[in-house]
């Protein structure tokens, strides 16, 4: 047991949150530097050879530059046509199997009794002091209880309340965008949008929207859990200000609901009025997973698929003179945005007994990563699958939310914000234009965008 | 040769022609039946296909299986007689079925 799990069993309500996980910092400063930890290695950047030179058995999907060097493409095809089931022995993150086609992910995603999520649903892991729970890596029946004690935030009933906030916002980022020279998009639209989505999801102090995008990008991008550039100590003093404002939020929000005030549709007001849920505080590694689980949920993704379709649209001009042509393909285009981008590459299970899966043997305990990357580039399910056609038939049926229980539950709320950034777009834009080549973040995880310089050119007027 | 109807959750009606042996996501796919998804093509993985039997209909059709009800557990319209379309084969016993949508899929 470790001290959090300590602490909190002692008596959470005595001892506050963010002083409970510097206890745990200090705690696994003192286990690195007795050695009883080895600091996880940073990653350092080399040129990554072209897969025909290598053996199959030397292939290593879990480079968190393969994405960068766009090499992940010839990468998963070679395991998809020659070892769809496919065993690395020794990564940085130990040995695990690749899962690469759209079937057999499709497989693993559903037998969530052969394939558990626990304890984490990345590929590494994060510091034992820091093993905050989250829904997302928890099997039944935990895991419905809690999903169901948050899913209505994003629940297409709660949606419809909220379209109109997400056009009036959406309109007002666009509006004040340069005309005709270059900006950073990601940082002016894709991230300004998510951390505005993000701040009414949690009724959190709006003026302080960029720190969840920042707590969220430290949670999701550790070295050790995902290959990224964040290390330990960065992360642990990032979940200390995250614990002190969720906690403060929390009870504000409980001394405004006991005076009477209307109860809002976020959701923390969701989980303080839900049995299971209403004493979450006093378990402070759930609270905390689950709160950096739905800011993390609603970040990455919606922020690198508003990114990825211009990218996208920019590599295939016909499509957007398409779209133009014909904005109705709008809807059908969000999914294909969702299924060319994959803005998460992977999922993590843990194998519960020993599986026969594609001719190989997967062992009891052993990690089973399944590539939703490579799955959505699969031409066993997809008609060519490189290709980014707006009007695609059947664009829905991309692996890109997951299936079975874990399924994504903000699927329909992203699809929302999409869908509206891009009818705003084409209300005010002729030309949106990538200057340049984007930069990528640094992730096995991640298929993400640091930087896109984007110029836009207005609609002629109609007069 | 018979008909299997669904109702939308505003009410509007679609009869459509029974096809036996297929699936009745993939007769309402098939017949442009607005409001079934369909995500993952009929593996009850996703929940998107979701329709309510008319009560006196769920003798005909059947009750949920295990791996559909936990996709089921996650929609907040669910109701004692929802099933995934995708699961329900049609037969020519389900002449006059009524099925409804519920207002969104998940």
């Amino acid at each position: 047991m470790n001290i959090v799990n300590l602490v909190a069993e002692k008596g959470a309500a005595l001892v506050p949150m963010p002083t409970q996980i510097k206890a745990a910092h200090l705690l696994y400063k003192a286990k690195t530097k007795l050695g009883i930890y080895t600091e996880f290695p940073e990653f350092v950047e080399a040129p990554i050879p072209d897969v025909s030179t290598l053996a199959i058995e030397d292939i290593d999907v879990s480079n968190p530059f393969l994405y960068r060097q766009n090499r992940w493409e010839s990468y998963f095809k070679r395991l998809r046509d020659e070892c769809p089931v496919h065993y690395q022995k020794n990564s940085a993150f130990g040995p695990f199997w690749s899962v690469t086609r759209y079937e057999d992910i499709l497989f693993v995603d559903k037998n969530h009794k052969l394939f558990s999520s626990e304890p984490f649903i990345v590929i590494g892991k994060a510091p034992d002091e820091l093993a905050v729970e989250m829904f997302i890596a928890m099997d039944p029946p935990k895991h419905d209880v809690q999903r169901r004690a948050v899913q209505g935030v994003v629940a297409p009933k709660n949606l419809k309340e909220m379209e109109g906030l997400i056009r009036e916002r959406t309109r007002d980022v666009l509006d004040k965008l340069p005309l005709d020279a270059p900006f950073n998009w990601v940082e002016d639209v894709s991230i300004e949008l998510t951390s505005r989505m993000l701040a009414t999801l949690l009724d959190f102090p709006y003026e302080n929207r960029r720190k969840l995008v920042y707590w969220s990008d430290l949670a999701g991008g550790g070295a050790e859990s995902t290959g990224g550039l964040n290390d330990s100590d960065e992360l642990f003093r990032g979940m200390v200000d995250m614990s002190r404002h969720f906690s403060r939020l929390w009870h504000e929000k409980k001394a405004r609901a006991a005076a009477g005030e209307e109860p809002g549709f976020d959701l923390i007001t969701l989980l303080q009025s839900n049995d299971d849920t209403r004493d979450l505080i006093n378990r402070p590694l759930e609270f905390l997973g689950n709160l950096a689980l739905l800011i993390v949920g609603g970040n990455d993704t919606t922020r690198n698929s508003m990114t990825g379709g211009v990218f996208a649209l920019n590599r295939f001009p016909d499509e957007f003179t398409k779209l133009k042509s014909d904005p109705s393909l709008i809807t059908n285009m969000v999914s294909e945005i969702i299924r060319w981008q994959t803005p998460l590459a992977h999922m993590r299970r843990v194998a519960t007994q020993d599986v026969e899966l594609n001719g190989q043997t997967i062992k009891k305990g052993d990690k089973v990563v399944m590539w939703y990357a490579s799955g959505n580039r699969d031409e066993r399910a997809i008609d060519q699958p490189e290709q980014f056609i707006i009007d695609r038939k059947n664009a829905r049926n991309h692996l890109s939310f997951g299936f079975g229980v874990h399924r994504c539950m903000g699927n329909r709320l992203a699809e929302l914000q999409l869908r509206i950034l891009w009818e705003e777009l084409l209300a005010r834009f002729d030309k949106i234009e990538v200057i340049g080549e984007p930069e990528y973040v640094q992730s096995n995880f991640v298929r993400g965008y640091s930087k896109m310089m984007v110029q836009l050119s207005a609609k002629p007027s109609e007069a | 040769m018979g008909s299997i109807t669904f109702i939308e959750h505003h009410g509007a009606e679609h009869a459509v022609e029974i096809e036996t042996g297929k699936s009745l996501m993939q007769i309402a796919m098939d017949n442009g039946v607005p409001g079934i998804d369909a995500d993952c093509g009929g593996e009850a993985a996703c929940g998107t296909c979701h329709v309510i039997v008319d009560g006196n209909w769920i003798s005909a059709t059947g009750k949920a299986g295990d791996e559909e009800l936990q996709m089921l557990d996650m929609t907040p319209d669910r109701a004692p007689t929802s099933r995934l379309a995708c699961q329900i084969i049609a037969t020519d016993a389900m002449d006059g079925l009524v099925a409804h949508l519920p207002e969104f899929q998940m």
